[in-house]
Order: C-alpha cells, then sequence, then structure tokens
C-alpha cells in the first residue's frame, strides 16, 4: 500500500480528447454514487487534468435520488452537464437510470445494459459501484495506475476485494 | 503537478483550508445543508478552535466576541440560519471588528434540502455589510483569504455567498500554508462595542463612511474582474457559479465577473458596457444585480422572471439569452422518504390512527412524516416551530386536539422557548420531542444531546427530561418508540388529559457513525 502510494501515477498515456468529457453517475443512497464518482473523479486527477465533480443528495439519508456529475479534461467550466451532454451514462439503480435520461448524450456510451451483468458477477450488491467503474474504465483515457491510486484512495477496507471486482468489470466493459 | 498542493476539493472544504491558511483561530456553526462541511473540516485543524453551537445566534456571537478580541473568527451557516443570527449580524455591522471575522452563508437556490430560496445577497444591502461570492471551489480558497484582509482593513463584518452548487461541486484547488496575522489585543473600547443609543448613532455615521470606501474598493477590487473575449458583440454581467455556465456556452464573449456584488462597482460595469455592443445580465435567484443596474440607467437585457425560481443551469444560457422562458421537462420525483426502520417511523404510524389531531412539526427528517404513507405532520415552518405553532392553533381552535413535534437539536436550537411560553401561558396539550441523540437530517451532526462535541470528546450530556420538567411541563414520559402499541396508549391517555405534557420519543439514529 504504501510503496503504490508513493509511485508517482503515471501521466495519460492515452490522447485526451479537446473537449470536456461528462460522466453521470446515479442511483439511490446508500448505492456509493458519490464514492463511485469520486473515484472516477480522482482517477482524472491523478492523471493531470482538471476535474469538476458535482452532486446532489435528497434529502433521505438512505433510499433517496442521488446523481453525481463527473467532468473532465484540459478544461472546464460548468460543473454540471448540460441537458443530453453526459458522454458516460453510469447508473446503479435501472429506475434512477431512467430518471435521468435527459442527460444522455444519444452519441454517448451508455452502461445500463451492464447493470445485469453487475448484479450476477459480484460477491455482495454493495460492489456494484465498483464493478461499474471498472467497466467505465475501459473507455476513458486514465492508466490502470491512475485508476487503483484512487480505488485505493476511496475504499480503505476491503482494498483486495474491490480490485478483484474492479478487474472483473474491466473484462465485461472491453468485451462489449 | 505536485500531488500536496493540488488537492480536489468542494467550496465547502476549500473555504476550511482558506480559513485555515488566513490563519483562522475560532470558528462556529449550526449545521445546516449545504453549509454543514464546512465546520466538519475546519474541525480537523487541531489549531483551530472551532464548535457546534447550540444555534446560529448562539454560533454568531461566539465567532464575533473572538473578532472583538483578536483573533480571525469565522461563522458558517445555511441561508435561513442567518435569519435566526440576524440580530447580533445586523447591529455587528456597526460595531465593526478587531480581527477579521467571516461570515458564510450558503443559499440552496433549487431548494434541494430548505424551506424557501432566500437570496442572501440582500442582506448585504439591507444590512450595509460587502458581500463576496466565488464561483467555485479555487475562487473560494483564494477569496475566503481576501474576505478576512476586506474585513480588517474596513473594519467590518464580511458575508460570504456560496450556493448549493458552489459548496457541494469539487475541482482542482492548489493550496498553500497557514499565516498567523500579527497578534491583536483585546481592548474595552465602549463607544465601538457597546451598542446603546448614542454610540451606535456614532457608529451609523461611520458604517455609511465606510460604505463609501467599500464603494471605491469594488471598482478597484480584482474580485470583480472583465475577462475580455473575442467576440464583442455581446458582453455578459454575471457571479457565482452561472459565470462558468456562460463560459461553457459562450467560450468567446466577453464577461465582467462579480465577485464582490455589494457594494456594486458601478464605474467599471460602465466601462464595460461601453466596450460591448449589447449587455447582458444572468445572475441566480433574486434580480439583486439587476435592480442595482436599473437605477443606473443603464440599457442591459436580462432573465426572463421564470427564471427566478430554482436553480440556473448550463443549457439555460443559450434561452436567456434569447429572452426565452424557462421550459423544463418535468421529471419523475423520487419521493424522500425516512431510512428504513427509523425510529421515527413508528411515531407517525402511530399518529395516523388519530385523524382527528392537528400535528404541528418543524424542521429535521421527522417533516418527512408530512409524506405518504403518513400525511401525519400539518405544519413546518422553520426550526422550533413545532411547540409554537401547536399553541397558536390551540388558541384558534380549543377543541381541536393538538400535537406539537420537535426533534432532540431542534428542541435545544429553538424549541424549548415555545415549551417555557406554554407554560407561562397557561396552555395544554402534548408535546413530543423525537429524541434520536443526533442531529440527524443534516447527515449526524453531534448536539448537547448526544453528549459529544464536534471533535468527538465526550461532553456533558444534556437531560431532556429533567429540562422538561424544570421548564413546568406536567408530566415528562419517555418512550421507546419501537414500542408502538404502548406509544398508542400512551398518546390515546395524554390526549385526554387537561394538561401540559411531554412526549420523548427516545431511540438513537440508526446511521449514528459507530467511532463512538
Amino acid at each position: 500500500m504504501d510503496k503504490k502510494q508513493k509511485k508517482a501515477p503515471s501521466k495519460k498515456c492515452v490522447p485526451v480528447p479537446e473537449k470536456t468529457t461528462s460522466v453521470l453517475f446515479c442511483g439511490i443512497g446508500g448505492q456509493g454514487v458519490l464514492r463511485g464518482s469520486e473515484i472516477c473523479a480522482m482517477a482524472a486527477l491523478n492523471s493531470g487534468l482538471a476535474v469538476k465533480k458535482s452532486e446532489v443528495k435528497g434529502m433521505s439519508q438512505r433510499g433517496g435520488s442521488v446523481d453525481s456529475h463527473v467532468r473532465f479534461g484540459n478544461v472546464v467550466h460548468s460543473p454540471l452537464i448540460p441537458a443530453h451532454g453526459a458522454d458516460f451514462y453510469v447508473p446503479f439503480n435501472e429506475e434512477e437510470g431512467r430518471r435521468w435520461r435527459h442527460f444522455f448524450n444519444p452519441k454517448g456510451k451508455d452502461l445500463t445494459p451492464l447493470l445485469a451483468t453487475a448484479a450476477a458477477t459480484v460477491p455482495d450488491k454493495k460492489f456494484i459501484n465498483t464493478f461499474m467503474l471498472g467497466a467505465l474504465s475501459t473507455y476513458l483515457p486514465f492508466t490502470n495506475d491512475a485508476w487503483f491510486t484512487a480505488l485505493d484512495a476511496g475504499f480503505k477496507k476491503a482494498q483486495e476485494e474491490n480490485r478483484q471486482v474492479f478487474r472483473a468489470g474491466q473484462q465485461k466493459g472491453s468485451k462489449r | 503537478m505536485n500531488e500536496q498542493t493540488e488537492r480536489l476539493l468542494s467550496g465547502n472544504e476549500a473555504i476550511a483550508h482558506g480559513a485555515y491558511d488566513a490563519g483562522l483561530q475560532v470558528a462556529a456553526a449550526y449545521p445546516g445543508t449545504p453549509s454543514t462541511e464546512i465546520l466538519e473540516n475546519i474541525a480537523l485543524f487541531k489549531e483551530i478552535d472551532a464548535q457546534w453551537s447550540v444555534n446560529e445566534k448562539v454560533a454568531y456571537e461566539v465567532a464575533y466576541g473572538a473578532s472583538m478580541a483578536g483573533v480571525r473568527s469565522l461563522y458558517a451557516s445555511k441561508h435561513v440560519g442567518l435569519n435566526v443570527a440576524m440580530d447580533p449580524f445586523m447591529t455587528s455591522v456597526y460595531m465593526g471588528v478587531n480581527a477579521g471575522f467571516v461570515a458564510v452563508v450558503c443559499d440552496d437556490p433549487g431548494l434541494h434540502s430548505s424551506q424557501n430560496e432566500q437570496d442572501t445577497r440582500w442582506v448585504a444591502l439591507y444590512g450595509k455589510a460587502p458581500i463576496i461570492e466565488p464561483s467555485g471551489s479555487a475562487e473560494a480558497y483564494s477569496f475566503i483569504q481576501e474576505a478576512f484582509r476586506i474585513s480588517e482593513q474596513f473594519d467590518t463584518p464580511v458575508l460570504f455567498r456560496m450556493t448549493t452548487r458552489t459548496a457541494h461541486s469539487k475541482e482542482n484547488v492548489r493550496i498553500g500554508k497557514r499565516t498567523i496575522p500579527v497578534k491583536k489585543a483585546l481592548t474595552k473600547d465602549i463607544g465601538k462595542y457597546v451598542m446603546i443609543p448614542g454610540s451606535a448613532y456614532k457608529r451609523h455615521i461611520v458604517l455609511e463612511k465606510r460604505l463609501i470606501e467599500l464603494r471605491k474598493f469594488s471598482e478597484k477590487t480584482t474580485l470583480n474582474r472583465i475577462e475580455k473575449g473575442k467576440n464583442k458583440a455581446r458582453g455578459f454581467i454575471t457571479s457565482g457559479v452561472t459565470y462558468q455556465y456562460i463560459k461553457e456556452s459562450f467560450p468567446d464573449a466577453p464577461i465582467l465577473k462579480l465577485g464582490f456584488s455589494y457594494p456594486l462597482c458601478e464605474k467599471k460595469v460602465n466601462a464595460f458596457a461601453k466596450s460591448v455592443k449589447e449587455v447582458v445580465l444572468i445572475e441566480e435567484g433574486d434580480p439583486f444585480i439587476e435592480i442595482q443596474l436599473k437605477v443606473t440607467g443603464l440599457r442591459f437585457k436580462t432573465r426572463h422572471p421564470s427564471y427566478h425560481i430554482g436553480e440556473l443551469r448550463p443549457e439555460y444560457m443559450a434561452r436567456i439569452v434569447k429572452g426565452l422562458p424557462k421550459n423544463d421537462v418535468p421529471i419523475p420525483v423520487r419521493k424522500p422518504a425516512l431510512c428504513p426502520g427509523c425510529p421515527h417511523h413508528f411515531v407517525f404510524h402511530t399518529l395516523q390512527k388519530f385523524p382527528e389531531v392537528f400535528v404541528s412539526g418543524d424542521i429535521g427528517c421527522y417533516t418527512l412524516g408530512a409524506l405518504a404513507p403518513y400525511g401525519a405532520l400539518h405544519s413546518c415552518i422553520c426550526m422550533g416551530g413545532g411547540f409554537t405553532v401547536a399553541e397558536g392553533v390551540r388558541r384558534a381552535k380549543p377543541g381541536v386536539p393538538v400535537v406539537g413535534i420537535v426533534g432532540d437539536s431542534t428542541f435545544i436550537h429553538s424549541g424549548i422557548t415555545g415549551l417555557i411560553n406554554a407554560v407561562y401561558n397557561r396552555i395544554k396539550g402534548v408535546f413530543f420531542i423525537l429524541d434520536n441523540s443526533i442531529t440527524a437530517m443534516t447527515g449526524s451532526q453531534e448536539n448537547p444531546g448526544s453528549g459529544y462535541t464536534l471533535q468527538n470528546e465526550p461532553t456533558i450530556k444534556l437531560d431532556l427530561a429533567k429540562l422538561c420538567l424544570a421548564c413546568g411541563a406536567e408530566t415528562v414520559d419517555i418512550i421507546n418508540p419501537y414500542q408502538h402499541h404502548e406509544l398508542e396508549e400512551l398518546i390515546r391517555r395524554r390526549l385526554s388529559e387537561e394538561k401540559l405534557t411531554v412526549i420523548i420519543a427516545q431511540y438513537p439514529c440508526k446511521l449514528i457513525p459507530a467511532r463512538r
């Protein structure tokens, strides 16, 4: 763990698109929407990019609606994704996924179909967010170093399990 | 990129870091979304004396007192929290400061978690205090440091306005080092710090002169900056997070970005207006800048009034420029609900069995008792209103059975005065305290009834039952709400009596962190 943290995360090796990239995460309270989006934002930060992240927690501590916007690039202005502006759509819950459809850019990548695979693959439903992040990672210009540094920072507990689930997500993501 | 200095911070975290680096020594607040994380993050710095206060008025006075005594201090609350602290705020502007004092206030346009959309910028105009508005975390970090300098330079409390979006959005922030300004002595200056009519009159003269100086400063400060764009056909005047939406939508447009929005820099506005063909003003919330600009006689375009309600969004910018009203497509709502297993559930489940009863509540998780499946809470106006509104209903309709409900933190905040008032003015009825031993709605903050401080250190636990008896309640029952059959019996019995009774439904919130 210590060694990994000391190792400076390598700079981006995949070219970053000129325009801002937008990822929309959504789900219900307790599913790890905020944690998941935080890890994605940290991976972007670890890649030397400008990042903005905006989220709204509903009034409920558990079971309420949660959505989180992550945007990265060389320059990012708005912390909010405009309507029809999400390049990647990552719901952790199908119903919530239907509610926020107006954010999805039809030319973007929708990860909703992977939810069923995620539910069938993970050892516990609390890992769904990590699985979906693994799948998402196959489309984003960050190195595994950047992702795993962010993952370890995001999950202080069950780090090895989260890494395994993340890798399982990566396999499903790239197969599609 | 240096990992040690560049971090991904929310606006609230950036305020904590910025204030720390500015040498902040005392901070006080009462929790309230979206402001809560400011004090939670300040509390992580051991060098700062930080506290959850009993309510916002107390927080303001504690923080202001520290400034008077010569150390930089900070108050934080949500917009409606400042209402509670308005009494000390209004007069503190007359008195001025000794060391820098900043009141951070987080507005909630769009009502993500509030009872109204009031715009704190009016408080600057009304209270005659300067107000600073950052557009994101990086600015929050540097502007809060500037706020302390302005406070000391002009001898005034400074308002620092955040919104849900700037408070809760994260972005890259470069962090510096903490420097503590030269220590100031505690001096007994009766003319400045004792606001009796004679000295307050003199301080009002000082205040009006200070406003003239602040107006001059507004013209010079880099908090109000002009960004020269390539396309001079249309220039924007804006403030807060709206600046980001304009940059996104019109990257080539010149922008006058107001970070110091009161007193307004009229000369800078006029110079900017002359440099472009057409001026468009876009601000979030009330038409605060709009009204000030209209007084100057400037010709400019502004929002359709439909945008005065709710939050702005990046895609609105193009429509606003065209003069079009808001045309949101409604999305299905997921209604908030009490968490599974919440002790409040059993209270409202039981109250549902008394359809003749009018239940007056207030602000907390228990406000959700108004929604389906319960429909068992019939009024909510503000913190501590549960008991007092119940008294009003009872006075108007003596025959109607009335129950007043407050939470533990709300009772301590401002519910207790309602109980004393009811006793003093000889009103009868049933008052509930839903004691889940935490300030739950804002995300598990400690309070005097929880027995722990902001830093999670044990302290003297307030005994609610003894306190209610001392106030003069005729009976105080403590009951575990999970025993709902007994609870139903108790409510029936107490409603049948002509007494002033308190029922404390006591069971800890399921989400209290295991750290204790």
